[in-house]
């Protein structure tokens, strides 16, 4: 199976502090991999140093074999990656279908400046929505839709660019059960179309039921991985994690 | 009748510095209180190329976006990096910088006294001598304005200046290089407030640097805001009340020199209440 990223002995450090600790993993083409941890762990940063969120310190790092010693958040879209917040980060005095839009449109500047959505967009733009169950509130402002309603047009926008390679920062946070399902679909559709899904998660539950890799992190470390419900068992896991 | 051709004229010239700064500050985000300097700059091009180089105006105002583009990318280069108050910050040092400079570089500004003698445009073989001649070219180059504003807004573009208003950082991850459109939105604006100065050097015929300060770029906030941020018509109706409401206090019976304070006051304090009351302002959607 390819391996889509590759870590090797990532380093990350604020004021002094290791937030992710010499960290080497890989994760696979095509399959959901969890990543579960205590707060503080380092799982949101390794997502913030493989968007290019942050710069990382020591290490290196592998796009499909690719080395690549500086990730900039520009380059997403060139290496097909994507990916939501832990905090919520919509346009939010922007429509819902201009959140889609402004994902689906020109890049370059010059060529952005003469070019006005079409029907393309547009439709491209609702499929999206549709997708989501946002149609209905295609035209209502992204900060007047509900919590749960925002985590849906994120994950929309992730829809949008056709992102092959898609990190989910806690997606499930604060959601009702209806919505975790339909997040959960969400997600097991995009495994069947070969996507990589990076989902850092709490529940047990949902990661047991949708990852196929599970990735424990303490302390910036790599605690364990493996199959979820052979990593869940270890006996490190249970008492950094589950505190049991 | 000259006087309502005059007020339509400074009307036309803050309606232009109205929409540049709309585009800068509520279409982008970026809260520049550069925009007299730019406005400034505009109007020197148009004082040295009549007086030193006795070029007609004509010339200066295609000269000026040009002369003001090219300063506005050095500057933008650098403060495309910076947000918020940073910018701000970042702006408003370069308009201190601009006025040291006119004030001091008196060989070419003219110093404190400025530059007087700027000449009337002159086209198609007539000089716009009068206000009801010169009001035909102050509204055509609002119009242009107006038009450029209005197709930049509704393009691809002027979605992504939004998105950069809204969050820069998550629109990077989309793949846009944020700083080269917070660089282009800068610069588009700079260049259209030169046109303003260029019009007002020509239209007055004498500029010094008292009539570039902190005060003017306070105005422009002003009248975005009062309007309402991120709309063109917003722009347009905030210079539009933001001159005539001062120049009402001429028929209520004040004296020139109370009317003249009056104007800052009045400025203020429609500031205030709008920030406490409609901080919309007029046709806005957004907040700052």
């Amino acid at each position: 199976m390819k391996q889509v990223i590759e870590t090797k002995g990532l380093i990350k450090f604020f004021d002094g502090i290791h937030a992710v600790d010499n960290l080497s993993l890989s994760i696979e083409e095509g399959k959901i991999t969890g990543i579960v941890g205590p707060n503080g762990s380092g799982k949101t940063t390794l997502i913030n140093i493989l968007s290019g969120f942050y710069n990382y310190d020591k290490g290196e790092i592998f796009f499909s074999g690719a080395k690549r010693k500086k990730i900039l958040p520009w380059e997403n879209k060139i290496y097909g990656t994507g990916r939501t917040f832990q905090q919520i980060r919509l346009f939010n005095q922007m429509k819902v279908i201009d959140n889609i839009l402004v994902v689906l449109t020109e890049r370059n500047p010059f060529f952005a400046l003469f070019e006005r959505h079409g029907e393309y967009h547009i439709k491209c733009a609702e499929d999206v929505l549709k997708k989501v169950g946002l149609y209905e509130k295609r035209g209502s402002y992204a900060k007047d839709l509900s919590y749960g309603q925002q985590k849906l047009l994120e994950i929309g926008r992730i829809l949008a660019i056709k992102a092959d390679i898609i990190f989910l920062d806690e997606p499930f946070a604060g959601l009702f059960p209806e919505m975790i399902k339909r997040i959960e679909n969400i997600i097991r559709e995009l495994k069947n179309e070969n996507k990589t899904v990076i989902l850092v998660e709490h529940n047990m539950n949902i990661i047991r039921e949708l990852c196929d890799h599970l990735i424990v992190m303490d302390a910036g470390k790599l605690l364990a991985e493996g199959r979820p419900e052979k990593v869940l068992s270890e006996r490190a896991v249970l008492e950094a994690y589950l505190g049991e | 009748m000259d006087y309502i051709f005059h007020i339509a004229i400074i009307v036309s010239i803050y309606g232009i510095l109205a929409l540049a700064q709309n585009l800068v500050m509520g279409e982008t985000g970026l809260l520049t209180i550069a925009g007299a300097a730019f406005y400034g700059i505009g109007a020197y091009v148009a004082g040295i190329f009549s007086t030193s180089l006795g070029l007609n105006i004509t010339i200066a105002l295609v000269a000026a976006p040009l002369i003001t583009a090219v300063i506005a990318m050095i500057l933008g280069t650098s403060f495309a990096r910076f947000r918020d108050d940073y910018f701000l910050l970042a702006t408003l040092g370069f308009l201190m910088i601009f006025n040291t400079v006119a004030k001091n570089w008196t060989s070419l500004t003219g110093g404190s006294l400025g530059i007087a003698g700027i000449s009337k445009p002159h086209m198609f073989g007539i000089t716009l001598l009068t206000p009801e001649s010169f009001i035909w070219l102050a509204v055509f180059v609002l119009l242009i304005v107006a038009i450029i504003c209005y197709f930049i807004s509704r393009s691809s573009f002027g979605r992504a200046l939004n998105a950069i208003r809204e969050d820069e950082e998550a629109l990077k991850i989309f793949g846009y290089k944020v700083s080269t459109y917070k660089l282009a939105s800068f610069t588009i604006g700079a260049s259209l407030s030169s046109l303003a100065g260029v019009l007002f050097a020509s239209y007055l015929t004498f500029i010094d640097p008292t009539l570039f300060t902190v005060n003017e770029s306070i105005l422009l906030w002003a009248m975005i805001i009062l309007g309402g941020i991120a709309t063109n018509r917003g722009a347009l109706m905030g210079a539009l009340l933001l001159i005539l409401i001062p120049e009402s206090l001429r028929f209520i019976g004040f004296p020139d020199e109370i009317s003249g304070l009056m104007r800052q006051c009045i400025y203020g304090l429609i500031l205030i209440f709008l920030m406490l009351y409609r901080p919309k302002g007029i046709f806005g959607k957004y907040n700052l």
